[in-house]
């Protein structure tokens, strides 16, 4: 995965925890809390889905890491290098 | 079964004096659906899963569901012929169907409903119309939202709004990691000094939620009163009964194996950690293997008696056993006659006639403090007969009634169906003459249902936390999930602390399986 693919997955995957929201206009630099309404159980459901579709474990020390896209770039993306994207799942 | 109340009616009719139903084979309450089996309720278990539940309460189930949608090959036993734990409901002579715990929650339970779920589980969660207050100190119809809340703290009780909405504002600051040893009583104290009518308002309707008190910690309730006080109180439309055959189905759509009247005997361990369970279902007692166990019975049942504490260390089993558990609950139902029906009243009915709040005495044997659930034919909408029940409940001690003879039992629970009719009575007059069934529940009914110690309806004090969070560390592969630490309780806390619990299993299996194949 490259990583606009990483940034790709992690919106796929926040559509089907949050399917009410809009997720295009999403600024990648800023936090996911602050824009949309996702609280700390749909952060859960991202770890739980990360690790089904990619097999990636996040442990909990680096929740925190997920904050924003480009944040979830930096640490999601040498954990992903040699994964495929899988959208629509 | 039955016995004739002998408490003077107040309306002097003999004749309308509703049949008192109380069931008196065993003081320690009825033994229905808990004969010795002679069938094998274990047939057809595999020997092996990656995860055993034990306990089908919310916590219990919502974690099954999503390990079995997940691809986790799951088996979920619940010693009762019933599955959803405190989540229930019983049918009665007469048509009646009484629920237990659908009072009221929160309206996250509506999202959590939805992606643990479905969406048509989720669809069917509606706010309540009406809830209202009344006591010698105040008295008021109410949504239940923050904005209604905030009114009624200024015109009712004078606040001023900045100091109100400031107060809210420092609940939902509080968070998890709040270090501060404040209590409840002292955080009220510092927003609203010597204002015993707010300090009511505010407590009485979490005390009967979770079963806490002025004592606790002030995070506790900054929490949980942030999640209620939100967008209003909800409840699911279909009765439990509905909601439970809904969950039923989508278990069986995600491949969950569960079995009812299945008692969980032991929980094994083999080189410092878990290898299954040994679980005794009718006639047949049988070794299930798993690679983890989640047990949503009480967590010191768990840990103490379920686990062979040479498991764990010393210190360990000293924390847990120092765990205070939560009260209790007595509840009294009534029933509607057939052919008969209610005006609305209201939903929910926070009522007392105690002049002052004192929150211990929300406790007390016939005190003084009660609250009303009305159902009408609204709740159940599929349902062909427009049927109303009436549910009281208060909180209780065990201990008050743990060493009743059977003579006593009876008599007290008689007393308690006599309060509850003659304080209901006060706001639906004549409401005797229609009813045509009372029952009443005691903390040892709940005990015996539930088999949680002393009847605690809402799992441990906040030290029960982080053994519960942390069991996994203490030995691998054994978590628990269920009420716990005040703040996971109730139906939303339950279901959600399943998930949180479910997504540290699901890490545990996919670490062992790496580790495996390295
Ligand atoms: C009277 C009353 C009213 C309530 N009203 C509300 C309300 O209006 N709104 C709300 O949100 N919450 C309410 N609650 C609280 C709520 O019902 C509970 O917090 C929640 O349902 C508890 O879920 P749980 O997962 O902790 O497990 P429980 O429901 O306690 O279930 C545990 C299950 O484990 C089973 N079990 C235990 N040991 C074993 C074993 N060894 N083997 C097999 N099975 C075992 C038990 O039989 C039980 O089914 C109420 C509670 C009570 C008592």
């Amino acid at each position: 995965m490259t990583r606009d693919e990483v940034i790709l997955a992690i919106k796929d995957i926040i559509e089907t925890i949050a399917p009410d929201e809009e997720l295009d206009s999403l600024d990648v630099d800023e936090r996911l809390r602050d824009q949309i309404e996702l609280d700390s159980m749909d952060f859960l459901d991202i770890v739980m889905e990360l690790r089904k579709r990619y097999g990636v474990q996040v442990p909990e020390e680096d929740y925190k890491e997920l904050a924003s896209l480009t944040s979830c770039a930096d640490y999601l993306g040498p954990k992903l290098e040699n994964v495929e994207l899988k959208v629509g799942v | 079964m039955s016995t004739e109340s002998n408490a003077p009616s107040p309306n002097g009719d003999e004749a309308s004096q509703p049949k008192m139903l109380t069931t008196k084979s065993n003081p320690w309450g009825s033994r229905h659906g808990k004969v010795p089996q002679k069938k094998n309720f274990l047939e057809g278990v595999k020997d092996e899963y990656d995860v055993v539940v034990i306990g089908s309460g919310l916590a219990g189930i919502t974690a099954a569901n999503i390990l079995g949608r997940s691809g986790k090959s799951v088996l979920l036993l619940e010693q009762h012929f019933k599955i959803g734990g405190l989540a229930t409901w019983f049918k009665r002579p007469g048509g009646h169907i009484f629920d237990v715990s659908l009072h009221g929650f929160p309206i996250g339970m509506k999202k959590t409903c939805r992606k643990y779920w479905s969406q048509e589980i989720a669809d069917r969660i509606v706010q309540l119309d009406k809830v209202t207050f009344d006591n010698p100190q105040f008295s008021f119809d109410t949504s239940f939202t923050r904005e209604d809340f905030t009114d009624k703290l200024v015109t009712e009780f004078g606040l001023e709004r900045e100091a109100v909405e400031g107060f809210f504002k420092h609940l939902r600051k509080m968070d998890f990691f709040d270090d501060s040893n404040m209590t409840t009583g002292e955080l009220f104290e510092q927003f609203f000094p010597g204002r015993n009518d707010v300090h009511r308002l505010l407590m009485e309707p979490i005390s009967y939620a979770n079963g806490s008190n002025l004592d606790e910690p002030a995070i506790t309730y900054g929490i949980v009163f942030s999640n209620f006080m939100s967008k209003g109180v909800y409840t699911f439309v279909g009765g439990t009964d509905g909601l439970l055959d809904m969950m039923r189905a989508e278990l069986r759509k995600n491949g969950v194996d569960y079995r009812t009247r299945v008692q969980v005997d032991e929980i094994q361990v083999a080189d410092g950690q878990v290898t299954g369970v040994v679980a005794t279902g009718g006639s047949t007692t049988m070794a299930i293997r798993a690679r983890a166990v989640l047990s949503n019975a009480n967590l010191k049942t768990t840990i103490l008696k379920l686990v062979d504490p040479s498991h764990f260390r010393p210190e360990f089993v000293e924390e847990v056993e120092a765990i205070r558990l939560n009260n209790s609950s007595c509840q009294v139902y009534m029933g509607i006659r057939a052919g008969e029906s209610i005006p609305f009243v209201t939903d929910l009915l926070f009522t007392s006639t105690r002049k002052e709040f004192q929150s211990h005495s929300l406790s007390d044997l016939h005190g003084e403090s009660r609250t009303f659930s009305f159902y009408y034919p609204k709740g159940r909408p599929e349902m062909e007969e427009q049927r109303y029940t009436i549910v009281a409940s208060t909180n209780a001690r065990f201990e008050d009634w743990k060493d009743m003879d059977e003579e006593q039992y009876e008599a007290n629970k008689q007393q308690l169906c006599e309060e509850t009719l003659a304080h209901l009575e006060t706001y639906v007059p004549g409401i005797r003459s229609k009813i045509d069934y009372v029952e009443a529940s005691t903390p040892r009914s709940f005990e015996f249902y539930t088999q949680h110690q002393t009847g605690s309806s809402f799992g441990t004090k906040f030290e029960g936390l982080q053994p519960s969070m942390n069991l996994h560390l203490e030995l691998p592969g054994l978590f628990h999930a269920g009420s716990v630490g005040i703040i996971m309780s109730g139906w939303l806390g339950a279901a959600n602390y399943g998930v949180i619990q479910a997504n540290k299993v699901d890490a545990y299996l996919f670490q062992r399986a790496e580790t495996q194949q390295a």
